[in-house]
């Protein structure tokens, strides 16, 4: 029987997810299973006991798994079939997360042997490459932010907000004003992590609501400085999509209090080429490099942030820094008396940037805004596909501006079905793509927050469009499907109370063994 | 046959919310009620109590749980209509039904020692549940009354029926204690909206649950738990504080080490209560001799801070404390439920209230602040959402 021609594939995917169930790797384990034979240590050095000092020796050997090189293979192969990876799926469910394309060329140069057999106590006179890579990312980032000094040390996108917190701390504390200014003001739709920065560097946070057009509420700006305020951490455009055009006011009611202000531009993937932290006013800013700037997102690390200050800041920066001698050698410079010190062991993470840094590279200035701007086409085209979706909207305010993401609600649909965001996503699950809601708390109700980025074709956003309203048509027409979804996926609806619960929340294997088997406990 | 794990109690009010549509605020009052039904005014809490059955069918026909009801109209007759097993209380409730049915249904219930005791009604329902069923049983509204200010109330039925699929299926749901507001329906008529806060009830905490990007444990419970700590801190500076009433600020009582005198105003300082369930000319005095700082809290859903439920806090004694001497607490979920709505005084003195009105500083948490909008009345709210709404 022939069974050619292809057949055409129907609109919707018909996608199933591995389910392997797959044990966990410790439950693997065989006693005696080796993946490598570890050779003795070379004669040259001694007896690793007799060198090492008493404290870095274990008393009893750690409790690994023991499985052979295939086993470890299948294992984390199979784990890796069991989610919707970023290299896989349409990923422009997760909003606010910036999901673009991570170039696997870029993976090539950081194999470079110069790069990953140097070691971070190296003369750095043997790293001259890996010094000049960090030296001229933070030059280029210092011009895409308008900054005039730039800091890659940071791991984080929240590491980069912390020395930037750090940083405020410092410049008040070194004019004499550190128990003066204790209020940090950020913004109801800005990133958390500004509030949870400033709160861990010991300041008090106020949260601006945003006023009737979603905007941040300028009156209450006013209302909120005073000699007491130390900085405005800010995001803009916010989680919303919505840049703020008065932003440079924002500023200016900010310094006449003597405070800075902080332009959290993790996210700036609207905006580059387009609108800098400089042309607004301000004193510090950030990027993360696995947003803005292609590096892999890595299931939550290890990431790169930058942080991006004026002259005024420069003094704070973390350190050491890299600076360029006349004779165009790289050194550490660690004689910085003003410095908020090491915010992340060595440099930073160097293969993230050396992949933003080849990223950049190959983008230019041009590719640079042309980002910026298919994300904002893209973003916009999206849109209109979604809000043609009975039971979706924008959202509040319901102005359809809005630049390289939307917050959408389904409060119609949730209305008119009883069916809820947290529903349809687990449905989307099903169809193989993400889908996401909101930070918490939910201002917006029965939230939404879609991102295409520019890494995403029309045919691709068509694709995730089709697939929004198959799940809106389903919560009017068989709720019931939506409601006890996911069906093809990997694992079920999985309850998470086990997370808000110290005596249930288990992070490690040892954590679990202990709280549910009290094994390691001693009485 | 199974002994059932888990046992879910019904009372329907089956004359809630009649007047809304109507155009009457509420339905309390038999001559209301006769009024609402001769204008077409119709209820909706069977249809809305059916759909909450009909969530936990599964469970009531596999055996897991037991749904004991309330008789005739006022439980019988909505598990009939939702097709699902049950059993009745035995009792006679009046033809028509009133208050005190639902008084006799919710004690009834209360000493069969229900998991989950639901209401369909409105804050008249949820007044009357309370003084039934004290404030040992977990109960949960179902709303279906015209008004909802108290904090016992689901979002909406679907909420409820969340929370009853939870319960009824054997899962454990912390609870807390929520406030129960009323409004003198016949002075609301007269154009005056005086609500006062009734009882408390106990209810499960965070209705539904949400999905998270990153883990918090910030539940109600936790968060206002956070905040009391704070707004304990702030009051242990030796000023005299009176704390208002309302479950956050017995939270504050709780922080301290002190026990509250419920639903009054106490004077606490330097960790000790100075005066309690003091009465307005009491506090005026206390504001007099000052210094004196208030500490009132917001009523969620509502959005009052002054003039509801907290009548000694009177215009002369603001005006006395001096304003900037108020402080405000608000756990930031409450806030943000409210919508974008502003938070509302009402104090009987509209140049006092325009004085109040603007932007202010709310406590939310430790070292953790909202700038508010405080406005004046229902018209402040109403013209806010005409404004989210264009």
């Amino acid at each position: 029987m022939s069974r050619l021609p292809v057949a055409p594939k129907p609109p919707l995917r018909r996608f199933h997810q591995a389910r392997w169930d797959e044990p966990i790797v410790f439950e693997l384990s065989t006693p005696g299973s080796r993946g490598v034979g570890v050779t003795g240590p070379d004669p040259a050095i001694g007896e690793p006991n007799v060198t090492l000092p008493p404290v870095l020796a274990r008393a009893t050997p750690p409790a690994l798994p023991e499985l052979s090189q295939p086993q470890v293979l299948r294992h984390y192969v199979r784990l890796s079939q069991e989610n919707l990876g970023a290299d896989f799926n349409i990923d422009v469910g997760q909003g606010t997360c910036t999901m673009k394309y991570s170039p696997k060329i870029n993976e090539v140069a950081i194999r470079d042997a110069r790069l990953i057999d140097a070691h971070p106590a190296q003369d750095v006179a043997d790293a001259q490459g890996t010094l000049e890579i960090i030296y001229r990312l933070e030059r280029m980032l210092a011009e895409i932010s308008g900054m005039d000094a730039v800091s890659v040390q940071p791991a984080a996108g929240s590491a980069a907000i912390w020395a930037n917190v750090s940083m405020i701390r410092g410049y008040h504390a070194a004019r004499g004003e550190a128990d003066q200014r204790t209020e940090i003001i950020t913004t109801a739709f800005s990133h958390p992590s500004n509030a949870a920065c400033a709160k861990t560097a010991g300041f008090t946070v106020i949260t601006l609501q945003p006023d009737a057009n979603g905007y941040p509420d300028i009156e209450a700006l006013k209302v909120a400085v005073s000699d007491r305020t130390a900085a405005l951490l800010i995001t803009n455009p916010e989680d919303t999509g919505i840049y703020n055009p008065r932003i440079r006011e924002f500023v200016e009611i900010v310094h006449a209090a003597g405070g800075l202000a902080c332009y959290d531009q993790a996210n700036a993937n609207g905006i580059l080429g387009i609108t800098r932290a400089r042309e607004a006013g301000f004193d510090l800013s950030h990027f993360n490099l696995h947003k803005t700037f292609s590096t892999p997102h890595a299931c939550g690390g290890p990431a790169a942030g930058a942080s991006c200050v004026s002259a005024a800041l420069e003094p704070f920066l973390p350190g050491p820094v890299v600076v360029r001698d006349a004779d165009g050698t790289f050194r550490l410079d660690a004689d910085r008396p003003l410095s908020i010190g090491k915010v992340s062991p060595f440099y930073g993470v160097i293969p993230n940037i050396v992949r933003a840094y080849t990223w950049i590279m190959t983008m230019g200035a041009e590719g640079l805004r042309e980002v910026a701007e298919v994300a904002a086409l893209n973003n916009n085209y999206l849109a209109a596909r979604i809000l043609a979706v009975p039971g979706a909207s924008m959202g509040y305010p319901a102005t359809p501006d809005r630049v390289e993401q939307v917050r959408y609600t389904w409060q119609q649909l949730a209305d008119e079905t009883g069916v809820t965001t947290e529903q349809i996503g687990w449905r989307i699950a099903d169809f193989g793509t993400h889908y996401w809601t909101s930070h918490h708390p939910f201002v917006i109700p029965e939230p939404f927050t879609l991102e295409p980025t520019e890494s995403y074709s029309r045919a691709e956003l068509d694709e995730y469009a089709r697939i929004v309203a198959e799940v809106a048509r389903e919560a009017r027409e068989d709720p019931e499907t939506v409601r006890t979804a996911p069906h093809r996926q990997t694992v079920h609806q999985a309850g998470d109370e086990d997370l808000d619960d110290p005596d249930r929340w288990a992070v490690t294997w040892r954590a679990y063994r202990r709280k549910y088997f009290g094994e390691g406990v001693t009485p | 046959m199974t002994v059932a794990e888990v046992v879910i109690g019904l009372i329907v009010n089956p004359i809630a919310g009649i007047g809304g549509a109507a155009g009457l605020a509420g339905s309390d009052g038999q001559g209301v009620q006769h009024d609402a039904a001769l204008r077409g005014g119709r209820s909706h809490a069977a249809d809305r109590a059916v759909e909450v059955l009909r969530a936990i069918r599964v469970h009531l026909e596999s055996g897991a749980a037991l749904l004991l009801v309330a008789p005739g109209d006022m439980g019988a007759a909505t598990a009939r209509a939702a097709g699902v097993p049950h059993q009745v209380l035995d009792l006679t409730v009046g033809e028509p039904t009133s208050a005190a049915d639902t008084r006799s249904c919710a004690a009834a219930l209360a000493e069969t020692a229900v998991d989950l005791l639901l209401f369909a009604g409105g804050d008249g329902t949820a007044t009357d549940v309370a003084a039934g069923c004290g404030e040992t049983v977990t109960a949960l509204g179902i709303p279906s009354g015209v008004k909802m200010y108290s904090g016992c109330f689901a979002t909406d039925a679907r909420a409820a029926a969340c929370v009853a699929d939870r319960v009824a299926s054997g899962r454990a749901t912390a609870t807390t204690l929520a406030e129960v507001v009323d409004l003198d329906e016949a002075a609301l008529r007269g154009g005056r909206v005086a609500p006062r806060l009734t009882a408390a009830l106990r209810v499960p905490v965070s209705p539904v649950v949400q999905p998270r990007k990153a883990p918090s444990a910030a539940n109600a419970a936790g968060e206002v738990a956070a905040l009391a700590a704070a707004a304990a801190h702030l009051v242990s500076d030796g000023v005299p504080t009176a704390l208002g009433p309302g479950g956050t600020t017995a939270a504050v009582s709780r922080a301290l080490g002190l026990e509250p005198t419920l639903l009054g105003v106490d004077i606490v300082c330097d960790g000790e209560i100075r005066a309690s369930g003091v009465s307005e000319p009491e506090l005026y005095d206390w504001a007099e001799r000052g210094p004196l700082r208030i500490v009132v809290s917001v009523i969620g859903g509502q959005g009052f801070v002054l003039g509801r439920g907290n009548q000694q806090v009177s215009p002369r004694v603001i005006r006395a404390c001096g304003p900037a001497n108020i402080v405000i607490l608000a756990a930031e979920s409450k806030l943000i439920a409210l919508g974008g709505r502003p938070l509302l005084v009402d104090t009987g003195d509209a140049a006092l209230d325009e004085e109040l009105s603007g932007y202010r500083r709310v406590l939310t948490g430790p070292r953790q602040w909202t700038i508010c909008r405080i406005g004046q009345s229902f018209s402040t709210q109403v013209d806010h959402h005409d404004r989210r709404s264009a």
